[in-house]
């Protein structure tokens, strides 16, 4: 008896998709779900061994880890950086795109060049811009009359305008090295576009910037708040990033890095685990909030 | 002067800026870091501004590669790459076809658990996993690292190489099946040879993950030095004062090209293999 066809498919799918789940199982679901539990348990390295599933629970984590200096200034700035980075390195990639849309002698390799801050190792550039805005002997201060220490200057004046210095330059890495990723979702849209709207617009006497606001945008709303989503969720827990520029120094902490610190430097698991979670639901709950109020707007809009 | 001609006037001008702008931003960099990489450390705290070396030296390359043991970690970089590319391919295959093509229970569903995995913050993962690699004594071991990537990247690779199965007629594989193919046979003999692109552009993805990753390499090999890949070693290296700035730079050189040359490799590759039709008429 082997079953009917249908029957043997289904057991062959499911032999065939089996490697899959069993390594995200093991190595993504259930290690998420112990993490939760550590997040409600007294643990320590050196007593790793005596916390079992039955263990004790408490939520003396949550209570420490939010009442601990330096958390809730943390989380504004990974809010601020999750926010400027991300309409940063979405407006820079909008208009790469449309400046690189047509073609023009050298697009090619002007392209190619766009890629490269994506596409290379974050350790190496991160180790680049150290570099280039050294006090001491970086490209970028010799340009200076005045150096500026970039990266371990938490506030400075520009203008009259006391500015987080650090801060705004991490937020510019970010928009540097992930404008590239905007840049070919927008791109590809744009080459999608019917050529049609753009020239029936041209005859209508539309002007380019009437074309891009009533024309090309209406057709990339789509993609930019699928984009607004990703980099929204990716930056707000990056951890390489800013670990790599400043260490989280200079009023540059963010969550993530205060995990990392709390698991290695103090090893407190459940403080660090409790502080992932806090920081996981933030992410849910901004989520929730953004995808109501842009399916709301969309839904008004036709 | 209309709207029109002035607006039209006005993009025409600061089109090519733009571009000169998104040019200079994105390769003067690399370029200093080329130019860093190949001078005397004495020429740079001599001469910071400027950007051609009075005299070309590739000792830094020597002393980075050897002295330093980025061969070590790039041997190191290489092996967890590979390995983990070899993997995923393997389970991501079957997987993917499985997607496809076959109707098995809770097909709708494992969409979600990919999704779920894209987007789950690796911050959140590192806790448990470090703390489960301590007790299991896997902290050190290159092996750990790469059963991570994989996990990482295989509901990825699953994604797109389904997406790219689809595309390949269900007609060529009854084909297939009525000269005798098991269905083993047939993904070997018809499907992969159709996809190479597809398979292409997922080795890559691999590839990057695996050797760009920096936060489960620092969790999981700093302690040991001979295990350490391109990127972690650069990045505790870079604190310390002994080391030349310049040195380091080749460094970073070092671990920059082979994925800068292995992308742009790929993607000509990719548009050129996409291009080609599998079933003509």
């Amino acid at each position: 008896m082997r079953g009917t066809l249908r029957q043997q498919e289904g057991r062959a799918g499911l032999a065939l998709i089996s490697p899959t789940l069993v390594v995200t199982l093991v190595v993504v679901v259930v290690p998420l779900l112990w993490a939760i539990m550590l997040a409600f348990q007294d643990v320590r390295l050196i007593n790793i061994r005596r916390v079992g599933i039955f263990g004790h629970y408490t939520l003396e984590n949550f209570t420490y880890v939010i009442s601990e200096p330096g958390f809730w200034s943390a989380l504004v700035n990974t809010l601020v950086y999750t926010v400027a980075g991300t309409a940063l390195s979405i407006a820079v990639g909008l208009v790469a795109a449309l400046a690189l849309r047509d073609r023009f002698p050298g697009r090619t390799l002007v392209r190619a060049s766009i890629l490269v801050p994506y596409v290379a190792p974050v350790v190496a550039v991160a180790f680049l811009w150290e570099v280039m805005l050294n006090p001491q002997y970086g490209i970028v201060n010799t340009w200076l009359s005045e150096p500026i220490a970039f990266l371990s200057q938490a506030r400075g004046t520009f203008l009259g305008v006391e500015v987080p210095v650090a801060l705004l330059t991490v937020i510019a890495f970010e928009a540097w090295r992930y404008f590239p990723f905007a840049f070919l979702f927008i791109l590809a849209r744009l080459q999608a576009l019917p050529k049609e709207l753009d020239e029936a617009a041209v005859v209508d006497g539309a002007t380019p910037t009437q074309r891009f606001r009533y024309v090309i945008m209406p057709q990339l709303w789509r993609i930019i708040a699928l984009l607004s989503v990703l980099r929204f969720v990716f930056t707000f827990t990056k951890f390489d990033d800013v670990y790599l520029l400043t260490g989280g120094g200079a009023g540059t902490e963010v969550v993530s890095v205060r995990v990392y610190n709390f698991l290695t430097a103090r090893d407190d698991i459940g403080a660090s685990a409790a502080q992932a979670i806090v920081l996981a639901v933030v992410l849910v709950v901004f989520l929730v909030i953004y995808l109501r109020f842009f399916s709301g707007g969309a839904r008004e809009q036709g | 002067m209309s709207r029109d001609r002035f607006e039209r006037a006005l993009l025409r001008a600061l089109r090519p800026l733009v571009i000169a702008f998104l040019f200079v931003i994105t390769a003067f960099p690399f370029f200093y870091m080329v130019m860093l990489s190949v001078r005397d450390i004495q020429e740079l705290i001599l001469e910071p501004g400027s950007l051609w070396p009075n005299a070309f030296t590739l000792s830094t390359y020597a002393d980075v590669l050897t002295r330093q043991g980025f061969l070590t970690f790039m041997g190191n970089s290489a092996i967890i790459a590979v390995s983990s590319v070899a993997v995923t391919l393997l389970i991501s295959i079957p997987g993917a076809y499985a997607v496809a093509r076959l109707r098995f229970f809770g097909r709708r569903q494992v969409h979600f658990l990919f999704l779920a995995v894209y987007l789950f913050p690796a911050i959140v993962l590192a806790i448990p996993l470090f703390v489960l690699f301590t007790m299991m004594g896997l902290r050190g071991s290159l092996a750990g690292l790469i059963l991570v990537y994989i996990a990482q990247t295989v509901p990825v690779t699953v994604y797109m190489l389904r997406n790219y199965f689809e595309t390949v007629p269900q007609s060529v594989e009854e084909a297939a099946a009525i000269d005798g193919c098991s269905r083993v046979e047939t993904i070997w003999r018809v499907v992969l040879p159709l996809s190479k692109p597809a398979l292409m552009a997922t080795g890559l993805y691999a590839f990057m993950i695996a050797w760009n990753e920096f936060l489960f390499a620092l969790l999981f090999l700093v302690e040991r030095r001979e295990r350490w890949t391109v990127s972690l070693g650069l990045s505790q290296l870079a604190g310390s004062i002994e080391i030349p700035t310049t040195v380091l730079m080749a460094g970073s050189v070092v671990l920059t090209l082979p994925i800068v040359i292995i992308f742009f490799a790929g993607e000509r590759l990719l548009t050129e293999g996409l291009t080609a039709g599998a079933e003509k008429g």
